[in-house]
C-alpha cells in the first residue's frame, strides 16, 4: 500500500493533466465568448451610439461673426463703420525663445516692456498652438516696422480684425452711441445663441437701440479637433462638415443731417446743453446734439479703466445725453401753448388786456409773483404778452385756465410723454396736474393742489420738466398748427446684400384740437415778433430773409428771495439761469423746428436764440 | 481539428529533418510571426505613423525572437535543473528592487545592473518553473503539506512584486504559479475553498490597495461618473471600439486614435485601435491568432514527455491566455484597468522578451518530446 502510493502512475497523471487542459480550454472558450459577445454589443448593437460619440468628440463648432451694419446720416455720410485693425499675435509653439522674442519686440517699441510679464503669463496659461494677442491696433508706422523685421520673428504674426470706427468722433456720439464687450447684464437680455462671447454689442445710442438690426446673425463652421482642441486640417472627403454662413447686419440711415449736427456741436462749443432739430412735416430728427460729448472711438478701441473713470467722473457729464435724458423746466417756452389753451377755453381772448406792474398777487394774499421785467409791461394783450414774454399776463389768466386744462393741452403737444424716439432711456419729463399731485404725495396737505402752483406752472416753472427733445417736438406741433407726427430717428434700413432700402413709415398722430384757426395764427405771429418784431429776441432774426418764429425761456436754477435781486455777475456759474429757446421756420410753411438749451447760459433770447437761428439758416440754405 | 493536427505535425517533422541542428516549432513560429507582423502595422497607426516607435519595436521583436530561438535550443532537462536557481535568483533580484530599484511613474520596478530590466518579468516564468520542478517527482495530486509549500513559493514573489507596487504583474505571477497547481490535478474541493477564501482576502486586498488602484475598480463599475478623470480612458476606449463597427474605419483612419482621444493607444489600449480601425472583423482575427497560439501551446503541453514539461508548457499557455483575456476585457470595459499590455502587439520591450522566452520553452519542450519519441 505504502509502496504503491509512492509509485508514480504516469498514465493516470497524464489523464488527469489532459482533463485539466480540457477544463481550462472550456473555461477559456467561455471567457473569450464573453469578450466576443461584448464586442458584438459595442461594435454592432451600439455602433450608432458610439459612432455619434466619436463624431461629437472630434467635430467642434466655431462661430463666424457677422459684419455689423453701417450707420449713415440722411445724406449717406458714414457715422459708424467697420475698419480693419491689425494686431500682433504669437503662436507659442512656433517660438523657441519667447522671452527673447518679446524683448526684441519691445526694443522695436512694438510692445511695452511693462507688458512682457503679463504677456508671458498669458502665454503660459494658454495652449501652445493657440495664438495669443500681444498687442492690438497697430498704427501704420508700427505695421511698417514690424513688416520690415518680420523675418526675425518666426511665430509672430500680424492678424487683421474688424473694429468699429466712428469717423465723426464727438459730433455724433450721443446719437450713434458705441459698442463694447458683452457684459453680464447684456447676457441676461439678449438671445445668447445669436452671439459669440468675443463679439461686441451696442451699449448706447443707435448702436444699442438698433442692436438687433445692426448685428445680423452669426454663422457657424465645423472643424475637426483633436483631444486637446487643436484644429486638424481635413484630409479626407468622407467627413461631411456643415457650414452656415453669417448674415451681415442691416445698414441704417439716420434722419440726422451731419452738417447740421456739426454746426450745432460747434455752436454749443463744449458748453453744457443740447440742440434738437425736427422736420415738422414728418417727425424726422435732423439734429440731436448733447454737449459736451465724448469720442466713441475710445470705447471701440477698448478704453482703459482709467480713461473710463475719467469720463464718468467728469462733472460736465460728457456721457450723459442731455437731449433725451436731461429734464429742464421749460420756462417761458410753453407760453404759446398756455395762450392757445386759454384762447380755446375762453379764459382770455385776443383783445383782452391785463395790466402788468412787474408782479402779481393772488387775491387775498400778499405773496408777490414777480415778472422778469421789474418795471412791468403795462397794459398788454396776449400777443404782446407772448412776444415780450410777460409773466404777469399769464399769472392773471392762470387760475382761469386751471392746472388740469394746462395739463391737457401741454400733453397734447407731447410734453410729459415719451416721443418714442429710437434711443434708449428717454425721459418722460413732467407735466403736473391735480391728479398727479394726489397720487404722488402721501401727506394730505401735500396732495392738495394750490392756486399758487398754478400761477408758476403757467410760465413753465415749478414741477414742470421737459427734455430738449420734447421741446423740439412740441414746437414742431406748434409750427404745423396742431398737426403731429411720430418722432423718427431712423430714416431707412438697408439690406447690405441686395442693397434694398426700406424706409421707415411716417406716422401721423392725433392732431391738437384748437378750433379757431385765427388763434394759431395770432400765437404764431406773436412768436414771429419775438424774433423779428419787438420781442425778446428781435435782434436775432430782424435781418433774416425768411420769416421765423420763436420763444425764449430763461429758467431759474435757484429761487431768489422776495426782495433779492438776481445779479448774474455775483452768482456762481452752476447757479446761473438756464437759457432756453424754441423756434421754427419758415413761419408760413415750416420746414424745421429747433430747441436749444444751454445750462447756466443765463439768457434764452441772447444766448440760445442765435444758435437756433444759425441752424435754421443753414438748413434753409441762407 | 484532427486533420490540422496531423498536417502541422508533418510540416514540423519535414522541417526538422532538413535542419536538425536548429530546434523550433513551425506552427508556433508562423502564428507568432503573423501576430507580430500585424502588430507592427497596428502600432504604426497607433503611434500616429511614427517611424521612430516602429524602428524600436522592430528591434525589440528581433531581440525577442533571438531570445526565443536561443531558449528553444536548451534541452528541457537543463531548464528543469536550472528552475530552483532561477527562482532563488529572481527572489534576490526582487528584493534588490525594493532596496535599490529605480523609480518611475510612482512605482519602483526597474533594476539597473548594466542592463535595465524588471526582475518581476523573470518571475512570470521562474515561478511556474519552480512549482513544476517542485512537483515533477511528487506523486500527484499534491498533498496538503505540499500545497502549503507551493503557496509559500507563490506568495513570496507575489508580495514582493505587489510591494513595488505592481498589482497587475503580481497577480499574473501568482496566476502562473496557480496554473501549475491546477494542472497538477489538485482536487476541485481545494479550488472551491480557494475561491471562497478569495472573498475575505479581496476585502483585505481592498484595504491595502492604493487610491489609484481603488479608483480603477470604482471607475469600471460606472465610468460615466468621472468622464474627464478616471473614467476617461474606459469611455474613450469604448467609443473607439464601438465606432469601429463591423469593418472598421480603415488603417490610420480612426478618429479616436489619430486625434488622440484614445489614451495609452500604443500600449495598454492598442486593442481599441484594432477595434476602431479594423472593426469587429479585425478584432476577431487577432483573437483567432491568439486562440491558435494558445491551442498549439496546450497541444505541446498535452504531448510533453515528462511531468515538468507538461506542467510548464500548460502554465505558459494558460498564462498567455490570461494576458489576452485581461487586456481585451479591460479595453472593452469588462474588467478594471490593470496595466497589462496586449501580448505581442503592444509597444514595449520587457514583456515581449519574457513572452518569447516562454514560447522558446514551449518549443524546447516540444523538441524534447520528439527526441524521446525518436529514441
Amino acid at each position: 500500500m505504502s509502496l504503491s502510493s509512492h509509485i508514480k502512475d504516469h498514465q493516470k497523471e497524464k489523464e488527469v493533466f489532459f482533463s485539466r487542459i480540457v477544463i481550462s480550454s472550456l473555461i477559456g472558450i467561455g471567457l473569450i465568448g464573453i469578450v466576443i459577445l461584448r464586442l458584438i454589443q459595442l461594435q454592432v448593437i451600439e455602433y450608432d451610439f458610439f459612432s455619434d460619440r466619436a463624431h461629437g468628440n472630434r467635430i467642434n463648432i466655431r462661430a463666424t461673426l457677422p459684419s455689423r451694419g453701417i450707420i449713415y446720416d440722411r445724406n449717406g455720410k458714414i457715422l459708424a463703420e467697420n475698419k480693419a485693425s491689425f494686431q500682433l499675435v504669437v503662436i507659442p509653439e512656433q517660438i523657441d525663445e519667447i522671452e527673447e522674442t518679446l524683448n526684441k519686440l519691445a526694443n522695436l517699441n512694438l510692445i511695452s516692456p511693462k507688458d512682457i510679464n503679463s504677456i508671458n503669463n498669458e502665454i503660459n496659461r494658454s495652449q501652445k498652438f493657440k495664438p495669443v494677442t500681444i498687442r492690438s491696433s497697430l498704427d501704420d508706422k508700427e505695421m511698417a516696422t514690424f513688416a520690415a523685421n518680420m523675418p526675425n520673428f518666426p511665430g509672430v504674426n500680424l492678424q487683421p480684425r474688424l473694429i468699429r470706427h466712428y469717423p465723426q468722433n464727438e459730433y455724433t456720439s450721443h446719437v450713434v452711441g458705441y459698442i463694447g464687450a458683452i457684459s453680464k447684464n447684456d447676457l441676461n437680455r439678449l438671445n445668447r445663441t445669436a452671439y459669440d462671447p468675443n463679439e461686441k454689442i451696442g451699449k448706447t445710442g443707435t448702436e444699442l437701440f438698433n442692436e438687433k438690426r445692426l448685428h445680423g446673425s452669426p454663422g457657424f463652421y465645423q472643424y475637426i479637433a483633436n483631444a486637446r482642441g487643436r484644429e486638424i486640417p481635413i484630409n479626407s472627403n468622407s467627413i461631411f462638415l456643415d457650414d452656415t454662413p453669417s448674415t451681415p447686419g442691416s445698414n441704417i440711415y439716420l434722419t440726422i443731417d451731419l452738417q447740421l449736427q456739426k454746426l450745432a456741436t460747434e455752436l454749443l462749443d463744449g458748453r453744457k446743453g443740447a440742440v434738437v432739430a425736427v422736420d415738422p412735416n414728418n417727425g424726422e430728427i435732423l439734429t440731436l446734439v448733447s454737449s459736451p460729448a465724448y469720442n466713441p472711438n475710445l470705447f471701440a478701441n477698448n478704453l482703459t479703466e482709467n480713461e473710463y473713470r475719467k469720463l464718468q467722473s467728469n462733472k460736465d457729464q460728457p456721457l450723459f445725453n442731455r437731449a433725451v435724458l436731461g429734464t429742464y423746466s421749460p420756462g417761458s417756452t410753453i407760453k404759446p401753448i398756455i395762450g392757445l389753451a386759454a384762447l380755446q377755453i375762453g379764459a382770455t381772448n385776443l383783445n383782452l388786456r391785463h395790466i402788468c406792474r412787474g408782479f402779481y398777487s393772488l387775491p387775498g394774499n400778499t405773496h408777490r409773483y414777480r415778472d422778469w421785467l421789474h418795471t412791468g409791461h403795462g397794459s398788454i394783450n396776449l400777443h404782446t404778452a407772448i412776444s415780450q414774454s410777460c409773466d404777469v399776463y399769464f399769472y392773471e389768466i392762470s387760475n382761469k385756465v386751471g392746472i388740469d386744462v394746462m395739463h391737457e393741452y401741454l400733453t397734447s403737444f407731447g410734453l410729459g410723454e415719451k416721443t418714442n424716439i429710437e434711443l434708449a432711456g428717454e425721459r418722460i419729463g413732467l407735466v403736473p396736474s391735480t391728479e398727479w399731485k394726489r397720487t404722488m404725495f402721501s401727506k394730505a396737505e401735500d396732495k392738495r393742489w394750490y392756486p399758487g402752483e398754478t400761477v408758476i406752472a403757467s410760465i413753465g416753472q415749478g414741477y414742470m420738466l421737459a427734455t430738449p427733445l420734447q421741446l423740439a417736438v412740441s414746437t414742431a406741433a406748434l409750427a404745423m398748427r396742431g398737426k403731429r407726427f411720430q418722432t423718427n430717428l431712423v430714416l431707412a434700413h438697408e439690406d447690405p446684400l441686395d442693397q434694398i432700402k426700406e424706409h421707415q413709415e411716417i406716422v401721423e398722430l392725433d392732431a391738437i384740437k384748437i378750433d379757431n384757426q385765427k388763434h394759431w395764427e395770432e400765437v404764431i405771429s406773436a412768436m414771429q415778433n419775438v424774433m423779428q418784431g419787438n420781442g425778446t429776441a428781435r435782434n436775432v432774426g430782424k435781418d433774416a430773409p425768411y420769416r421765423m418764429a420763436g420763444k425764449s425761456g430763461t429758467v431759474q436754477v435757484i429761487s431768489i428771495g422776495q426782495e433779492e435781486e438776481y445779479d448774474e455777475d455775483n452768482i456762481e456759474e452752476k447757479f446761473r439761469d438756464h437759457a432756453l429757446f424754441i423756434s421754427f421756420a419758415p413761419t408760413e410753411s415750416p420746414k424745421i423746428a429747433v430747441s436749444v438749451i444751454i445750462e447756466n447760459g443765463q439768457s434764452g433770447s441772447q444766448v440760445a436764440a442765435p444758435i437756433a437761428k444759425a441752424i435754421m439758416d443753414k438748413y434753409l440754405g441762407y | 481539428m484532427v486533420n490540422m493536427k496531423i498536417k502541422t505535425q508533418e510540416i514540423s517533422l519535414d522541417i526538422n529533418n532538413n535542419f536538425n541542428l536548429i530546434k523550433y516549432d513551425g506552427p508556433l513560429m508562423i502564428l507568432i510571426s503573423i501576430t507580430c507582423l500585424l502588430g507592427i502595422f497596428i502600432l504604426y497607426s497607433a503611434s500616429n505613423e511614427s517611424l521612430d516607435v516602429l524602428n524600436r519595436q522592430i528591434f525589440r521583436i528581433f531581440i525577442a525572437f533571438t531570445a526565443m530561438m536561443l531558449v528553444s535550443q536548451i534541452p528541457t532537462e537543463v531548464l528543469r535543473k536550472l528552475s530552483p536557481w532561477g527562482y532563488i535568483g529572481g527572489i534576490i533580484l526582487l528584493s534588490m528592487v525594493l532596496w535599490l530599484g529605480e523609480f518611475g511613474q510612482g512605482a519602483q520596478r526597474w533594476l539597473n545592473l548594466g542592463i535595465r530590466f524588471q526582475p518581476s518579468e523573470i518571475m512570470k516564468l521562474s515561478v511556474p518553473m519552480m512549482i513544476a520542478w517542485y512537483l515533477h517527482e511528487k506523486r500527484l495530486p499534491p498533498t496538503g503539506k505540499e500545497l502549503i509549500v507551493i503557496m509559500v513559493l507563490v506568495i513570496i514573489p507575489g508580495l514582493l512584486i505587489a510591494r513595488q507596487p505592481d498589482l497587475g504583474t503580481s497577480l499574473l505571477v501568482i496566476a502562473a504559479g496557480l496554473m501549475v497547481v491546477f494542472l497538477s490535478g489538485i482536487p476541485f474541493r481545494y479550488i472551491f475553498s480557494l475561491i471562497i477564501l478569495c472573498i475575505p482576502s479581496s476585502l483585505l486586498l481592498w484595504k491595502f490597495m492604493k487610491d489609484y488602484q481603488r479608483q480603477r475598480v470604482l471607475t469600471l463599475i460606472n465610468p460615466d461618473t468621472d468622464p474627464l478623470g478616471a473614467g476617461y480612458n474606459i469611455i474613450q476606449s469604448k467609443i473607439a471600439m464601438g465606432s469601429g463597427g463591423i469593418f472598421g474605419k480603415g488603417w490610420t483612419n480612426g478618429s479616436q486614435v489619430q486625434l488622440e482621444f484614445l489614451p495609452e493607444k500604443n500600449t495598454d489600449f492598442i486593442f481599441a485601435v484594432v477595434g476602431e480601425e479594423f472593426g469587429l472583423l479585425g478584432v476577431l482575427t487577432i483573437l483567432t491568432l491568439y486562440i491558435l497560439i494558445i491551442g498549439r501551446g496546450l497541444y505541446i503541453a498535452s504531448n510533453a514527455s515528462d511531468l515538468y514539461g507538461r506542467l510548464l508548457a500548460g502554465s505558459i499557455s494558460l498564462t498567455f491566455f490570461v494576458y489576452v483575456f485581461v487586456n481585451t476585457a479591460m479595453v472593452i470595459g469588462l474588467m478594471p484597468i490593470v496595466g497589462i499590455p496586449l501580448p505581442l502587439i503592444s509597444y514595449g520591450g520587457t514583456s515581449m522578451v519574457t513572452l518569447m522566452i516562454g514560447f522558446g520553452m514551449l518549443m524546447s519542450i516540444n523538441s524534447n518530446r520528439k527526441l524521446v519519441a525518436k529514441k
